[in-house]
Parts: C-alpha cells; sequence; structure tokens
C-alpha cells in the first residue's frame, strides 16, 4: 500500500516535471513554428476556430501544413485524405519506436492509444532524449504531462497570435523558421540509439534532393523507405564486419 | 466534395476531421497497435527507428532545400552553410543543441542581412 502511493507520488513528480517542458528552447522553437502556422491559415482564409481545431485535431505541423496545401487546391476530400495519409505516414514507424520505451505490463491499454497522439517530431524526440533518466514507469506520466502540455500551450498560442502572426519583420520571420531544422538536426543526432540511426540521417539528408527531383508529391516517403532500409542495411553490414 | 462543397456551419469541422485528424492518427494507432506485437529485442523496432529517423531527416532536409515563405527568397548555399556550421559547432562544442542552433542562425541571419535579401 505505502509502496503503491510511493510510486503514485513518484509518477505525479515526473508528470510534472514533463509539464515543465514547456519552458525549454525546443518547446519555444515549437511555438515559434506555430505562429508562423497561425499566419499561414489567416492568410489561407482559415478562420480562427478551424485553424485552432485543424491544429489540435492533427497536431503534426507537416501534415497541417499539406491540408491547408490541399484546401487551397481546391482538392475533394479523398484527395486531402490521401495527401494528409501519405505526410503523416513516419508517425507508424515513431510510435513503434517510442512506445516499448515506456510501456510496462501494468500500462493500459487505452492511455498508450491516448498518449500516441502527442507523437510529433518535437516531442518524441525529446522523450527519447530524456527517457534515459527517468524510471520506466514513470515514462508515461512524463510524456503525458509534455504532449498535453504542448498541445494546450500551443493552441492557445494559435488563438492569441491568429490576427498578428504575419506581421513580423522578414528578416525575424526566416531567423525563427530557419531554427526548425536546425534544431531536428541536433536532437535528432544526439537521440540516436544505435549507429544504424545516425546512417538513416546521413543517407536521408542526401536522398531528399534525389527523391524529390524524381517524385515530388513522395519525396518524404520515398526517401524514409528508401533510406531507412539503406541504413539498416549498413548497420547489419557493420556488424558482421566487427564480429 | 471540397471543403467549401457544403454550405454547412460544421462542414468545415467533417472535413477536417476526415481528411486530417483520421489519416493522421490511424497511423498512430497502428504503431501503438504494432508496437504491442513485437517483443523489445526483436530487430524489428530497429528498423522501425532507423525508418523513423531517415523519414524525420527527409523532412529536415526539404525545410532546407525547398523551404516555403520567407525562407524561398535566401540563397539555398547560404542555408545549407549554415545547417553544416550549425552542425559543427554542435558536434565540437559538447553536443549542445543550442550552440549548435546559435551558430547555424548567426551565419543565416548574417549571410541575409549583409546581403540585404530579406
Amino acid at each position: 500500500m505505502t509502496e503503491d502511493m510511493h510510486d503514485r507520488a513518484e509518477a505525479w513528480r515526473w508528470f510534472w516535471r514533463g509539464v515543465a517542458q514547456v519552458a525549454t528552447i525546443p518547446s519555444l522553437i515549437l511555438m515559434f513554428a506555430f505562429v508562423g502556422f497561425a499566419g499561414l491559415c489567416r492568410d489561407a482564409g482559415f478562420t480562427l476556430a478551424e485553424t485552432v481545431f485543424m491544429a489540435g485535431t492533427i497536431w503534426a505541423l507537416p501534415a497541417n501544413v499539406v491540408l491547408v496545401g490541399a484546401v487551397l487546391s481546391k482538392a475533394s476530400i479523398v484527395t486531402a485524405a490521401l495527401s494528409v495519409a501519405l505526410s503523416s505516414i513516419r508517425l507508424l514507424p515513431m510510435a513503434v519506436a517510442i512506445l516499448p520505451e515506456m510501456r510496462t505490463p501494468k500500462t493500459r491499454k487505452l492511455t498508450l492509444y491516448l498518449l500516441s497522439h502527442f507523437v510529433a517530431i518535437t516531442a518524441w524526440v525529446m522523450a527519447l532524449e530524456r527517457f534515459r533518466v527517468i524510471p520506466k514507469t514513470c515514462r508515461t506520466a512524463f510524456f503525458g504531462g509534455m504532449g498535453g502540455t504542448f498541445l494546450v500551450v500551443n493552441l492557445v498560442l494559435v488563438a492569441v497570435t491568429f490576427e498578428i502572426a504575419d506581421r513580423l519583420p522578414p528578416l525575424l520571420a526566416a531567423a525563427l523558421i530557419f531554427i526548425t531544422p536546425l534544431y531536428f538536426l541536433f536532437s535528432l543526432w544526439g537521440s540516436a540509439r544505435e549507429r544504424e540511426s545516425h546512417f538513416a540521417m546521413g543517407i536521408g539528408l542526401a536522398l531528399t534532393p534525389v527523391f524529390h527531383w524524381l517524385a515530388p508529391e513522395m519525396d518524404i516517403l520515398l526517401t524514409g523507405i528508401t533510406g531507412g532500409i539503406l541504413a539498416y542495411g549498413a548497420g547489419w553490414l557493420a556488424r558482421r564486419g566487427r564480429t | 466534395m471540397s471543403f467549401t462543397s457544403i454550405d454547412h456551419p460544421w462542414w468545415p469541422f467533417v472535413f477536417i476531421l476526415l481528411a486530417g485528424w483520421l489519416p493522421t492518427d490511424i497511423w498512430r494507432f497502428m504503431g501503438v497497435w504494432l508496437a504491442g506485437h513485437i517483443s523489445e529485442e526483436s530487430p524489428f523496432l530497429v528498423f522501425a527507428r532507423t525508418l523513423a529517423t531517415a523519414l524525420v531527416a527527409a523532412v529536415i532536409a526539404k525545410l532546407v532545400l525547398y523551404p516555403e515563405g520567407v525562407l524561398a527568397a535566401s540563397p539555398i548555399g547560404l542555408r545549407i552553410a549554415a545547417m553544416v556550421l550549425g552542425f559543427a559547432v554542435y558536434l565540437k562544442a559538447g553536443r549542445k543543441v543550442y550552440r549548435g542552433v546559435i551558430a547555424g542562425e548567426a551565419l543565416l541571419v548574417g549571410g541575409l542581412w549583409w546581403m540585404g535579401q530579406v
């Protein structure tokens, strides 16, 4: 009984540490990205309510941007859904990769399905980096605290900045947007669990222009699949060479 | 049926759910389901991480090589140089993300300002 209470107190502690992740550089970068997204939606003619609804239900910026583009091009609902599905496929391996790190035999299935909505690049990279120092039984609490806070804070931010988002000076706007790839690159490198992931980064970066030239609509998907397979193969060869 | 084809206050929200939420969260849910059916020692897990990493790398490369909005007007060589410098600083200066970000940003903003580009 006392042990159970101790566990629960420990989980709550990690939940609040997850909430506190909102005050970190990566979280700040995500906020800038959402301010940019608010401006994009306003320019595209979306209402404030539609923009907030879209940001919260999809909760993945690339898919959001794809949907806005589809609506602007007057795409049918089927075409729009297919484009969004293509851009969101990466969430499947991302969820597969992070789930075993926060699941324990006691974790409820429903908890994991609800938490999976928070799987998006920023929270995923941050979780993989920080999980190492978090007790396994407390990782869902941490991830829920972090993901939930990111969602709520950014939806409020989108609502508040909707009217003023596109009035930033261009140099500042360019600097803000450029933080995203810089941050993703370094934190992805730092969160790698094995050398295959470093291979995957290098190969993925190098292949993108090739597939963008071959098939601009599917470049991310084709790069990801090809790069993933090549990197896995390279890692397998490297391991075999060592033994 | 497009975003504007049904004139009803709820239609845009239904459209967003069907064309945005569903085709996004379905992958997350499938990921949870799949993760429940493979062991933690499975080599498939390493492959899933490799695949996810390559996909995110492609997102990064697209943001740098084919940006939209204000960044699109900046020279591609400057953007690539800023990424390379930032990464070198990140690796050499104790793997601190913020140091790499500051270095990359300094080159980008300095370059744009010097060229009077933006």
